[in-house]
């Protein structure tokens, strides 16, 4: 989230479109009911279905899934043509005036540079034209047809909402509704608010989705204000965190990248890491990066990162491929390259697309280990349970151990928000039986494998031997040590160059900010957007005082919000160019004259001048960007992709297959279902009840009572064709499994013209499985594709294609 | 925002409800005059309402409640029904505005009304099993219960239910057991949205109409406050987007009131009974004072004797 | 009067002074106490749920939930023994051309100038009616208990049939009570009634005096009672 929860009560306007976030976010809705409640803001709901978060909106449009760039792009085409566009806010803080370099164009759905071998692009001409002074140049007359507006405009224009109905299937006097509310938001005192969770990012073009609404928000001048921004409303409690830690595997913490096997040495790994400003005073915080790398290995590695060895550089993995993700994994498990797999906190079969191929992959391992509070079914993927997980334990080898870990409840840490709240939690109770802390487990490989290490030796022992490990019980770090440590801390006494009489840090205290960090080995720091969070002054996630002076929603005294305390991210931009708050009523921040002040930590240098120095630090531009340069794998501006099993081919680009950028494994491309097909007929998608949470919460009796048996969705349409009873039993089948499972018809769906086609929709929840209280049932991964986001590989569970018809009932 | 009401002290608290605060009692003559209590009711504001069944599970919870893990029915209304296990229950329903011809999913946290005028007390026939505070929360005494079923008959929203296991009736206590230490009831502090919020009844009254206005400046033009009068009103109120047709909500009754056969049952038939089987003892006994025996006279066996030694009439 | 009245099964006559008639038989008789005793608990139980201030009648039985588990069950008892009962006397209570005559000279019954009122068979029309009565209203009590037995059959009915049975098993059952007060009354007001229920006789003399019509029948068709005890041959 750019903002916050708290802060959602300042909106005008909220659009959920690919989330639903009544249903999967329900605490954090209650912002949206004290928005509509309070400031009369309305809701608008865009979906496939009508959902929870429908039954309580102002206004809903059906969409068929998988289309939401040609519905966002139509939205975008349509405040462009009517002239409702915050023009103050667009030419100063985004790139609209940059000119682009020659040889971009787009056309039929590609832009320059598509290697259709590579399935990827050469993208040296997604870039702007740098001027004589090295910087980009730019034209604030928004006259020159390479300007970045204007290739917007024209890349739009195409969209019109009578191609948007053709497309999306969402009639155009809806489209239109939609459109008028939220072009209503260009105005500088109305601002709108967007929700979206895996709705949009569970599609091979995921990225792209969330990038159209994101450059919307920009031209409605929505960003950094309140009651406006881009909120991803995460999916598990603590997935933030995951992500903030980097526990991806092209990820060190604070959202540094690990080195690739192309920059072997430090000085090549910091080379396309400098940051360069392309704009004169612009802040380019990335700037910053090596002072965030160095603290990082120092926290690592101690003593053993110094200057000489690079800070320890050579410890880093480095990567041969863009990233392990977890598709990848899987494929290298099924192909026999992956022999163990320690699974925590984490059920891959029943989370992971393609369950035949998942389970086949893991009975390919030597070792598997499940690290869990509760049973999973990964942890079961070799007992056989009759139609729902059909497998022959006597052929499957591999070894399963399961680790019995605690939860969330019976211990103490830190869980960050989706509003980057990073808050501390006590534990309620004690653990049962053998279950031990994550940490503990982590802790006990740890030292066991330190101590082989430190006996056998090895090819290159140094990473494992040299980490730092100097917690009061080996065996069990704390979590206060532990985040204390993620804070950082100072190695060595600085001080002051001007009176060194002084020290401006003081070795062994905590860091305050990030921005004491140092590239001279002086600071160590686990994780630079966490400083703040736990300094000389205590635990600042322990924080609950929920004093909000003005009732601004920013409760800067709750926990720590990264970074830097900070509640809304880019929040200069919520000032014009001279400082003052577009809004008076709404003011965040403000310049007076000397620095700013306000409600929010500001997200600029206290004292940069507004005229001088743009909102968006972290890019070396100073400002947002409508083109993303080289930074999304399928080009700098959305472009409508159909999702692999589509039941239409793609209107504006017919050849085009899926996003085609997309990695598709080979196996995996035999398994999606044609274009159009006939065999598999009906668009399906695959989402969560309010009642479950994802698969842990059919272990609990309580939730498996409010949502007991596993079902799915069709119209009452598709039930009359197919003849299909209410709560009868029904077969759905993808061309990579069946599954049988009641069926609601509901008048919640309805079939979408499609360009003159009636498309059906069918809707599966993924909550049931062989383990738990609940009544076994079939995940949907049963049916899902095998192919992820280009940019970041989450898997297409929103838009697949099957078939259905009237069954008896299972037969176990 | 409404008010959140505060956590309780992790100190003892002395109950603010007790037997003196009975202004009820089933099958029993008026308590002694109590000094009538602010009443309390909880709103239910159906306009806000997710339907995500926390309140639904708060209950379970709160009430140590072991609901069946049922099977799915052809909505998300689980269980199908209320149970002596779930004294609440979202119920849903897709409901097509005619005039506007759009989809509307309606979701109602169905449970005891807790009415001014309860219907269960009055049919209920042990003395003390249903019982009425002062603040007017309608609570049942499970140790009184005989499980009649007669609560069933009286309630004119069809909601307790009698367990077939110990064969006693359970519904909505508004918590009864948490508002007499300041608390409110579980479901208000599970529900995420405060469409279930819980107060005095004037305060919920007040609230209700700022909730109607915004309601009707969102062009749903009767909505409004459902309190039936019939019942004497309810301690559980509802916000209706659509209050001209309550029984859209899945049924909720539009004009509810206790049944006539149930009021002449335990009104007219109770006395006039009474009466007349007094009466026809009565009138036996004045019968015999005033008439005497009805005796077998010396003449009569004579007779007999002499029919049976002289054959044949 | 050829043609057999109304003589049942074990009716009897034994000359002697004074003469002893056979009215009931062992089997009659343990029917009609089965019958009496559940209709008597069932209106004491039924009592204690019908008035708050017949509540405590409940302690008889255990308690509330006791009584309110018992007291069906006893209706089911009551209802079989009393189909017995039917099965034995509804011949016998068929309505006859006298009925109507004793009927409309009620007054006389009720002021005991039964010399007035002409001779009847085995049961005057008070009995008679006693008879219909308590067949109707057990059929119905039974009917709307049934609907009510909510440990059974709560699904069985709506609530409002439930409602419903509820009114109807109230009235029956204040009805059914008022005719056994009737029933009872009428025994004991006439004397030498009771060991009818009792030993099974009464003497020549209240035959005479109450049922000569069965009587005279009775003398006329079965000379040879002495010896035939009470499982006395059918009259012939």
């Amino acid at each position: 989230m750019t903002n916050s929860w708290t802060d959602i009560r300042n909106t005008d306007l909220v659009v959920i479109m690919g989330g639903n976030a009544a249903e999967a976010h329900p605490c954090g809705f209650k912002w949206v009911t004290e928005a509509k409640a309070t400031r009369g803001a309305k809701l608008v709901v865009v979906d496939p279905r009508f959902t929870r978060s429908a039954a309580v909106a102002d206004y809903y449009a059906p969409i068929r899934q998988g289309t939401d760039i040609a519905f966002l792009l139509g939205v975008i085409n349509y405040c462009i043509s009517n002239d409702k566009v915050q023009w103050e806010y667009v030419k100063a803080f985004t790139n609209a005036t940059y000119v682009v370099k020659e040889g971009f164009t787009y056309q039929d759905g590609l832009f320059t540079g598509y290697d259709d071998e590579k399935r990827d692009y050469n993208r040296s001409t997604w870039d702007y034209e740098i001027g004589p002074d090295g910087f980009a140049v730019v034209d604030d007359t928004l006259q020159n047809p390479r300007c970045v507006w204007n290739l917007l405009k024209g890349h739009v224009a195409q969209y019109t909402p009578e191609l948007v109905e053709r497309i999306t299937g969402t009639p155009k006097d809806k489209f239109l509704k939609v459109a008028a509310m939220i072009a209503e938001c260009s105005s500088p005192t109305k601002t709108m608010t967007s929700m979206y969770a895996l709705g949009w990012t569970q599609h091979s073009k995921g990225s792209q989705n969330i990038r159209s609404m994101a450059m919307l928000q920009l031209i409605l001048g929505n960003i950094g204000v309140r009651g406006g921004g881009m909120n991803a409303l995460r999916g598990h409690s603590n997935i933030q965190g995951l992500t903030d830690v980097g526990l991806m595997s092209n990820m060190i913490p604070g959202y540094l990248t690990l080195p690739t096997e192309r920059e072997p040495d430090l000085n090549a790994y910091m080379s396309t890491r400098g940051f360069k400003p392309l704009r004169p005073n612009q802040m380019s915080y990335w700037q910053n990066y090596r002072k965030f790398f160095v603290s990082f290995q120092k926290a690592m590695w101690g003593a053993s990162a110094t200057a000489e060895n690079n800070w320890a550089f050579e410890n880093l993995p480095k990567l041969d491929v863009p990233a392990y993700d977890i598709l990848r994994a899987f494929e290298l498990m099924k192909q026999g390259k992956m022999n163990i797999y320690i699974c925590q906190g984490f059920n891959p079969l029943q989370a992971f697309p393609n369950k035949a191929k998942l389970a086949d992959a893991l009975s390919k391992l030597k070792l598997l280990v499940v690290i869990d509070p509760l049973e999973t079914e990964t942890a079961r993927f070799w007992e056989n349970h009759g139609v729902y997980n059909p497998a022959d334990p006597a052929k499957i080898q591999t070894e399963v151990i399961q680790l019995p870990t605690t939860c969330f409840a019976e211990d103490e840490g830190s869980l960050v928000n989706s509003g980057r709240w990073i808050q501390w939690h006590w534990p309620a109770g004690s653990p049962p039986g053998e279950a031990k802390t994550d940490v503990a487990i982590m802790a006990g490989l740890h030292l066991r494998l330190k101590e082989l290490y430190r006996k056998e030796g090895g090819a290159f022992p140094d990473p494992i031997l040299n980490l730092t490990w100097n917690y009061k019980d080996p065996h069990e770090p704390s979590p206060v040590e532990l985040t204390k440590e993620l804070n950082g801390y100072v190695i060595a006494d600085v001080l002051d160059p001007n009176d060194p009489t002084k020290k401006v840090l003081e070795a062994g205290k905590q860091v305050a900010t990030f921005g004491v960090l140092r590239d001279d080995g002086t600071t160590a720091c686990g994780n630079w957007i966490y400083s703040g969070s736990f300094t000389e002054a205590g635990n600042m996630m322990a924080r609950r005082d929920n004093s909000d002076p003005d009732d601004t929603g920013a409760y800067l005294k709750w926990s720590f919000a990264w970074p830097a305390n900070r509640r809304i991210l880019y929040n200069r931009a919520s000032c014009d160019i001279n400082g003052k708050p577009w809004d008076p009523s709404r003011k965040l921040l403000e310049w007076d004259g000397a620095k700013w002040t306000g409600y929010d930590v500001p997200d600029i240098a206290p004292t940069a001048k507004p005229q001088d120095v743009g909102p968006f630090i972290m890019n070396p531009e100073g400002v947002s960007r409508l083109f993303a340069r080289g930074m999304m794998r399928e080009g700098p501006f959305p472009v409508h992709y159909e999702p692999f099993e589509s039941p239409v081919a793609n209107l504006i680009a017919p050849k085009v297959r899926g996003n085609p950028v997309a990695r598709v494994f080979k196996d995996d491309f035999a398994q999606f279902a044609d274009v159009a097909s006939k065999e598999f007929p009906y668009a399906a998608t695959s989402y969560r009840l309010t009642e479950h949470f994802h698969y842990w919460t059919k272990n609990n009796h309580v939730n498996s009572v409010l949502q007991p048996e596993f079902f799915v969705e069709i119209s009452e349409e598709l039930a009359k064709e197919k003849s299909i009873q209410n709560a009868g039993w029904v077969r759905v089948w993808s061309k990579r499994g069946s599954v049988t499972a009641k069926a609601y018809v509901t008048k919640r769906i309805r079939p979408l013209m499609v360009d003159g086609k009636p498309v059906h929709i069918v809707g599966i929840p993924i909550h049931w499985g062989f383990v738990g209280a609940a009544k076994k049932g079939f995940p949907a991964n049963v049916l899902t594709p095998f192919v992820g986001d280009a940019n970041i590989e989450t898997p297409e569970f929103k838009a697949f294609l099957v078939n259905i018809e009237p069954s008896t009932g299972p037969v176990a | 925002m409404f008010p959140p009401i505060p956590n309780p002290t992790t100190a003892p608290v002395a109950p603010k409800m007790g037997d003196a605060d009975l202004i009820r009692r089933s099958a029993s003559g008026a308590p002694s005059k109590v000094e009538f209590k602010e009443p309390v009711a909880k709103l239910i504001d159906v306009s806000k309402c997710i339907g995500c069944k926390a309140c639904q599970a708060a209950c379970l919870e709160w009430n140590e409640l072991h609901e069946e893990i049922g099977t799915f029915n052809g909505s998300y209304t689980n269980p199908p029904d209320l149970t002596p296990a779930s004294y609440t229950l979202m119920r849903f329903t897709e409901w097509v505005n005619p005039e506007t011809d759009n989809l509307e999913w309606l979701i109602r946290k169905d449970g005891c009304m807790h009415c001014a005028d309860p219907g269960c007390l009055k049919a209920c026939p042990a003395p003390g099993a249903i019982v009425q505070y002062s603040n007017g929360i309608v609570d049942f005494d499970h140790a009184k219960c005989i499980g009649c079923g007669y609560c069933v008959k009286g309630c004119p929203f069809n909601i307790p239910r009698i367990s077939q296991v110990d064969h006693k009736a359970y519904k909505c206590t508004l918590c009864s057991d948490r508002v007499a230490v300041g608390q409110g009831p579980a479901c208000q502090k599970a529900c995420p949205t405060q469409a279930i919020v819980f107060g005095t009844k004037t305060q919920m009254k007040e609230w209700a109409e700022g909730r109607i206005k915004d309601l009707k400046s969102r062009g749903y033009k009767n909505a409004g406050l459902y309190d039936p009068p019939g019942v004497g009103g309810t301690h559980v109120m509802y916000v209706l987007q659509h209050a001209d047709k309550p029984s859209i909500y899945a049924g909720l009754p539009d004009n509810p009131r206790i049944s006539p056969i149930v009021e002449a049952w335990k009104g007219v038939t109770k006395y006039v009974g009474l009466g007349v089987m007094g009466f026809a003892a009565l009138a036996g006994a004045l019968h015999y004072l005033v008439n005497g025996a009805n005796k077998v006279t010396p003449e009569d066996e004579a007779n007999a004797e002499k029919l049976t030694q002289g054959g044949r009439s | 009067m050829s043609a057999p009245y109304d003589v049942e099964t074990g009716d009897a006559v034994h000359p002697g002074r004074p003469v002893q008639v056979d009215r009931y038989t062992v089997g009659a008789r343990i029917n009609h106490w089965i019958t009496a005793i559940s209709l008597i608990l069932l209106a004491i139980s039924g009592l204690a749920l019908f008035h708050p201030s017949l509540y405590f009648l409940t302690g008889l039985f255990g308690g509330g939930q006791m009584t309110r588990t018992i007291h069906p069950w006893i209706g089911v008892v009551l209802f079989f023994s009393f189909a017995g009962m039917f099965l034995r006397f509804w011949k016998a209570n068929l309505w006859k051309s006298e009925d109507g005559t004793w009927m409309r000279r009620i007054r006389d019954v009720i002021a005991g100038h039964e010399e007035k009122l002409p001779e009847l068979g085995k049961y005057n029309a008070g009995q008679k009616l006693v008879f219909w009565g308590m067949s109707l209203l057990i059929m119905i009590l039974i009917g709307s208990g049934l609907a009510i037995w909510n440990a059974y059959f709560a699904n069985w009915t709506s609530i409002e049939q439930q409602r419903i049975a509820l009114l109807v098993h109230a009235v029956a059952a204040v009805a059914i009570i008022c005719v056994w007060i009737v029933h009872v009354y009428a025994a004991i007001w006439v004397k030498g009634t009771i060991g009818a229920m009792t030993r099974g006789q009464v003497t020549g003399g209240w035959a005479w005096r109450h049922h000569r019509k069965w009587f005279r029948e009775l003398v006329s068709t079965s000379k040879t009672g002495r010896g035939s005890g009470t499982r006395g041959t059918p009259a012939e």
